[in-house]
Formats: structure tokens, C-alpha cells, sequence
């Protein structure tokens, strides 16, 4: 099958470009400072310290630390947290949920609100309300995260009282996976930060689908939908079956961007996700677990542009995948 | 026999500024009867177009239609609300577009495009659409019309897509169909094919047409009259052949004498000098009078009007060439 040759053709890809990623984030090791005064404290000697770091392999040349890192990685192992003292792969996944939730309702977030709020732009340009949509965009996007996320606090934690501040609330074990969406603290504590993540992505989105959605309604195959008699709630459907292509592509490279932005976001509220994680082990010198997220979160970014190719692949007709004949 | 379509005194208008307009159609007067073939030409930016989607209330924002009416089969086509237009758009008036390329929507298939142009004028069954869809690609002789309802518009070749678009146009039965330049962005080597096709079906099926075109040839051959834009104005109109072999008005004469394969072996190929004045800038009386070398004191204070002139034939010109009748 077609979609076969695709993966497998991506999947070396993948490989490469993780392989590069594992070398930049394992190479970034040494600049972060010396871990033994993290692992061991002042207390101890120079020599137990050599000791311990010949006993770590870290007095060994890059490369053969970095094949050492690598033999181990290909078998699933990235190190082990010097502050956790478990494997740095799990105590990243321990966390993974979290960051996997807020993203996804922040993408829900911005799906919802941004294709009505764009396509209603496009429509009517003019209106005085398409003209306090695009303003808000544009102080949407001059306002960085953490600014929208401490006054989101400020005013529906600190000022109503009505949602809580930090934390993931009440979360249920599914054994495999913990979820804050089955209950209603649960909820309640994602909506803060979530609005916050979204906050960054919305304003582009809006933009990004009006004015693709404009260009696709002065086409000719717009207006010919409307000679053939049309609705014009059709006859939208047709421009923006065109408009998803452009927002797909670019949509997609920015999920990447908004598991970037995790860090801010779940910093200033606490949520215990990968992001909170991330910047703990930065300073704590986890130099395992920063190599570790670093390359988790470079898979993550692999496989949504793989997905988000995928995606373009089955809803445009004119691209098709390798192999497929036309 | 009254006209199936009659226009009076049509205006477009599109703003300049903010309180100014520019009128891109400027009083224009159209009629067709049932099963008539009319030919529209003048210079780019005459506004043939404009005419054709106006017709159908088709003008895209900010342009208006600020005037005239449009009276098809005895309604106001203007007074109509959106509902009422869209019973008419497609389902008795149907419109060819230039570039086949970009007027089939490339994401949706050939087939739904059709079947969607049935569902819009009434309850159709899925099966039932596709076996009129297909017959219809079968009778503008697309190959393969049945893997082709299922393709998309990239697969086809530009000639094909522009069969497609004519059977799109033929299939809720019309009785006019408005060509704008229909085979203009074609090989030239399939235009030919195209436009007899076109003449062909509509022939058999009795629908009037509107030709927009810039090839006089096909004028000659497919349509029974004949009308010369300038400006935003209908400045002269008669059965093609008399107009073609004696045109009154000085920019027909112009016109017709500059198109290529008019000229009589040997004749100088004439060019009318200067170029039409931009909307903005029209002067006053006869739009043409700076570039008319018989004007005269009264073309530059009044604006002559189409009127009658020899049998058949309208002319909106003060000394008709030829002399006045
Ligand atoms: N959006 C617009 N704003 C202002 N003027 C416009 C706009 N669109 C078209 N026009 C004007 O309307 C006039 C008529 O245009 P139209 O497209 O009808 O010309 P045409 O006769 O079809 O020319 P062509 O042979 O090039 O197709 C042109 O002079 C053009 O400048
Ligand atoms: S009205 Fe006058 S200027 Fe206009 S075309 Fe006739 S002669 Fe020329
Ligand atoms: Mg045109």
C-alpha cells in the first residue's frame, strides 16, 4: 500500500532527524553546569568526586560517551534522573498526560474559536464587529504568555475567586494513563492554563483563516459555485474546503511551537506536565532528563509533522502520496 | 415575440475614495429572445464581464448595481430577493467562465461539482444525479465519462475541464447561457472544437446565448446579432452580419477593422489611436469623441444615445458612418 511506502520513507527520515536531534541535546551537556555539586553536595571531597565521575563515564571523550548514550538510547534507556534516581525516560512519561491534556484543550481552544471568528472576518470584512476581532488579534499577539497567564490568575483566582490558581486538581489513574478531564476539579483547573497556551496560537490562527479565506472567495470557482445557484452557506463550504490546506500545514508546525510554549505556561501555574519538569531538571542540573525531554519532545515534533503531512496528503487531491498513481 | 431577457439602463458602480464611484457599466441595454444568440465585443475593460455577471447579480463587493433593471421572462430580475435570484442562477440562466483552470473548485470532485448543480435547484437522489451528470458528460463528448465524474479537476486536460464546465452549465436546462470569452485560455488548437461543440448544444436544445468574445470570426459564425461595448456602454447593435459588413458607429468601424482576418487582402490594417480613457476620467459628451475623427462641436456637450437606426440596428452616434438614415 501507498500509505506503507509513505511511513516507511518517513521513518527513516525520522530516524535521521532524531539522530541529529540526540547529538545537539546530548552535546549541550557540558554547558550546563557540573552535576556532581547537584548529586553530591559541597561536603565532599575532590577526589570522591573524580572518583564519581570517572564511575559516571563523564571524564570519557565525547563520542564515546555519546555511543554509550546512544547503545543505551536505541534500547529505550536515556539515562537516569540524578534527582529522581529512576529512568529518565519514565519519570518524563510520568508527566506526559499533563502536557498531553493542556495541549490538546488549548488546540480545541483555537479550533473552535478561531474558524468561526476567521471565516466570519472573511465574510464580512467590514463589519464592526470583524474590526474588534482583528484588533483583539493584534493585541493578542504583542501580549507574551506569561503576562495573559498572570493576569488570567489575577482576575478569576485572586480577584473572583471562581477558578483555582495553579496545580491539576483532582486527577483519575487509568493505570496507564492519569487524566484531569474526568472530573469537575479537573476541569476547572485546566481552563486557566489552557486559555493561556491558546492565547498565543488564536490571534494567528484568526488571521491566518481570514486571510486565506479571502483569497479563496475572490476565486473564480467561488463565484462559478454561486452562478450554479448555490446557497452561500455552499457556497463558503467550497472556499474554505480550499482555506483548510494552507491552515493545515502552517496549524500544524505550530502545535510544535505550542508544546514549546508548555514551559512557560505550566511554569507560572505550577502544572505538574513536562514543561514544569523541564525547567526543574534545568535547575537542578538533571543533565539525563534535560537530554531526555529534549528528545522526547524532538519525537513529538517528528511525528505531528509526519501526521500533519499525512493529513495534507488525504485532503488535497492534487498531492498524492509516493507511489500513488494519478 | 417580447424578449426572454430584457436590460434597461444597466449601472455598475464601484467606490473611489470615500464618497466618490466609478461606473463600470454605464446605462447599457441589452435584449434576447428565446433560443437568440447575441455576441458581445469591445476593447479589455469595455465591461463585457461586468454586463455578464451583473445580469446574474453576480457583482462582487464593493461594486454595486446602482441602476436599470433586468426583466427575465417578465420579472425584475433586481427586485428579486437572494432566494428568488438563486432559483434563476444556474437553473435558467447558467454562465461559462474564461479559465476552466480556476473554475472548477481543485478539491472537490468532478462529479460532486455536477451533482451539487442539480441538488441546488431540487431533491435529486445521489444515483440519479450521476446518471444525468454522466449522460451530460457523454453529451459534450468528454471519454470515459463515468471514471471521469469521479476525477478531479487536475486530472483533466484544459479542454476537457472546459466541457466539464459546459455540461455543468447545460445540465439544470437553461434557457440562456452567458459565455465570458469561453475558449480565450484554451489551445488554440481545440478552441475551434469547443465553440462548435457549444453552438452545437445550444442549437439542440434551443438555449439562448451570450457570447463574449475578442474573435470576430466567431462571431460571424455563431451569433445572430451583435453588440459593441465601449466604455462601460452598449454603442452600437444590429444582426452580426450587417454589422460586421457595415458598421455604423466610428469605434465599430475601428474595432472591426483592427481585429485580424477582417482586412481585405492588401488593405491597411487600421488601429484606432489612443486607448480608451480610464473609468475615472471619461470625458464629457461621447466617450469615444477623443479618439473619433469625425466629432463635432455637439459631441463634446451632449452624450448621444443608442437609438434606432437603419432597420434592425441601434447606434448611439451622431453622424453614423455612412451618412444618417
Ligand atoms: N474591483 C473593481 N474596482 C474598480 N473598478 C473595477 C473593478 N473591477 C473591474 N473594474 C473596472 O470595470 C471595468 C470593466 O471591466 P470588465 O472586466 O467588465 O472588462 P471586460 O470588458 O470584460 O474586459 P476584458 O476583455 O479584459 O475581459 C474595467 O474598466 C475595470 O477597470
Ligand atoms: S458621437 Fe461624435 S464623437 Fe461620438 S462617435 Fe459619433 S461622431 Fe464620434
Ligand atoms: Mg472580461
Amino acid at each position: 500500500m501507498h500509505i506503507i511506502a509513505f511511513l516507511l520513507r518517513r521513518s527513516v527520515q525520522a530516524a535521521l532527524v532524531m539522530l541529529v536531534i540526540s547529538i545537539i541535546g546530548f552535546s549541550i551537556q557540558d554547558n550546563l553546569g557540573d552535576p556532581l555539586r547537584e548529586l553530591v553536595g559541597q561536603s565532599v571531597s575532590e577526589a570522591e568526586r573524580d572518583q564519581l565521575r570517572e564511575k559516571l563515564g563523564l571524564n570519557d571523550p565525547f563520542w564515546v560517551q555519546y555511543g554509550r548514550f546512544l547503545s543505551n538510547a536505541i534500547e529505550g534507556d536515556l539515562g537516569t534522573s540524578y534527582f529522581f534516581k529512576r529512568p529518565a525516560l519514565d519519570v518524563i512519561f510520568d508527566k506526559f498526560p499533563a502536557t498531553f491534556e493542556l495541549v490538546l484543550v488549548s488546540a480545541l481552544i483555537i479550533v473552535v474559536l478561531s474558524v468561526p471568528a476567521g471565516i466570519y472576518c472573511a465574510v464580512h470584512p467590514g463589519s464592526f464587529f470583524s474590526r474588534v476581532i482583528m484588533s483583539g488579534s493584534i493585541i493578542g499577539i504583542s501580549v507574551p504568555v506569561f503576562l495573559t497567564a498572570i493576569f488570567l490568575i489575577w482576575i478569576f483566582a485572586v480577584e473572583l475567586g471562581v477558578m483555582p490558581a495553579y496545580g491539576r486538581g483532582e486527577v483519575v489513574d487509568l493505570g496507564w494513563w492519569d487524566t484531569g478531564l474526568l472530573t469537575v476539579d479537573g476541569v476547572l483547573h485546566i481552563i486557566l492554563p489552557a486559555i493561556s497556551l491558546a492565547s498565543i496560537m488564536l490571534p494567528l490562527f484568526i488571521r491566518l483563516i481570514r486571510a486565506e479565506m479571502m483569497e479563496q472567495l475572490g476565486q473564480d470557482y467561488v463565484r462559478f459555485a454561486r452562478a450554479k445557484g448555490l446557497s452561500e452557506k455552499r457556497v463558503r463550504n467550497h472556499a474554505f474546503r480550499n482555506t483548510l490546506l494552507p491552515v493545515v500545514t502552517v496549524g500544524g508546525l505550530q502545535i510544535g511551537t505550542l508544546i514549546a510554549y508548555t514551559i512557560l505556561t505550566e511554569t507560572v501555574f505550577q502544572w505538574p506536565g513536562m514543561g514544569f519538569l523541564f525547567l526543574e531538571a534545568v535547575n537542578r542540573v538533571d543533565t539525563p532528563l534535560i537530554i531526555a525531554y529534549i528528545i522526547v519532545v524532538g519525537g513529538i515534533f517528528v511525528l505531528v509533522n509526519t501526521a500533519v503531512d499525512l493529513i495534507y496528503t488525504m485532503i488535497n487531491p492534487m498531492v498524492k502520496l509516493p507511489g500513488e498513481s494519478a | 415575440m417580447s424578449a426572454l431577457l430584457e436590460v434597461r439602463d444597466l449601472r455598475v458602480a464601484f467606490p473611489r475614495g470615500r464618497s466618490d464611484e466609478v461606473f463600470a457599466l454605464r446605462g447599457v441595454d441589452l435584449s434576447l429572445k428565446r433560443g437568440e444568440r447575441l455576441g458581445v465585443v469591445g476593447e479589455s475593460g469595455a465591461g463585457k464581464s461586468m454586463l455578464a455577471f451583473a445580469i446574474l447579480d453576480l457583482i462582487q463587493s464593493p461594486g454595486r448595481i446602482a441602476g436599470g433593471s433586468i426583466r427575465f421572462d417578465g420579472q425584475n430580475l433586481l427586485a428579486m430577493s437572494e432566494r428568488e435570484i438563486r432559483r434563476v442562477r444556474g437553473k435558467r440562466i447558467a454562465m461559462i467562465f474564461q479559465d476552466p483552470m480556476a473554475t472548477l473548485n481543485p478539491v472537490l470532485t468532478i462529479g460532486r461539482q455536477m451533482a451539487e448543480a442539480l441538488e441546488a435547484h431540487g431533491r435529486i437522489s445521489e444515483r440519479e444525479a450521476r446518471r444525468r451528470s454522466v449522460e451530460m458528460l457523454k453529451a459534450v463528448q468528454v471519454p470515459q465519462a463515468e471514471a471521469r465524474y469521479d476525477a478531479y479537476p487536475h486530472e483533466l486536460s484544459g479542454g476537457l475541464r472546459q466541457r466539464v464546465v459546459i455540461a455543468i452549465a447545460l445540465l439544470a436546462e437553461p434557457e440562456i447561457i452567458i459565455a465570458d470569452e469561453p475558449t480565450t485560455a484554451l489551445d488554440v488548437t481545440i478552441q475551434a472544437e469547443i465553440m462548435a461543440l457549444l453552438l452545437r448544444l445550444c442549437r439542440e436544445r434551443e438555449v439562448g446565448l451570450i457570447l463574449i468574445t475578442h474573435d470576430l470570426a466567431v462571431v460571424a459564425e455563431v451569433t445572430e446579432r451583435l453588440m459593441i461595448m465601449y466604455a462601460g456602454r452598449c454603442v452600437e447593435e444590429g444582426p452580426t452580419s450587417e454589422v460586421i459588413a457595415r458598421p455604423r458607429h466610428p469605434y465599430a468601424a475601428g474595432l472591426l477593422a483592427s481585429l485580424p482576418g477582417h482586412t481585405e487582402p492588401g488593405a491597411r490594417l487600421t488601429q484606432i489611436p489612443g486607448s480608451m480613457p480610464p473609468l475615472g476620467a471619461l470625458p464629457e459628451g461621447c466617450a469615444f469623441r477623443p479618439r473619433c475623427e469625425h466629432a463635432y462641436a455637439r459631441c463634446h456637450l451632449e452624450r448621444p444615445e443608442l437609438e434606432p437606426d437603419l432597420p434592425g440596428r441601434r447606434v448611439a452616434c451622431y453622424l453614423p458612418l455612412g451618412g444618417r438614415t
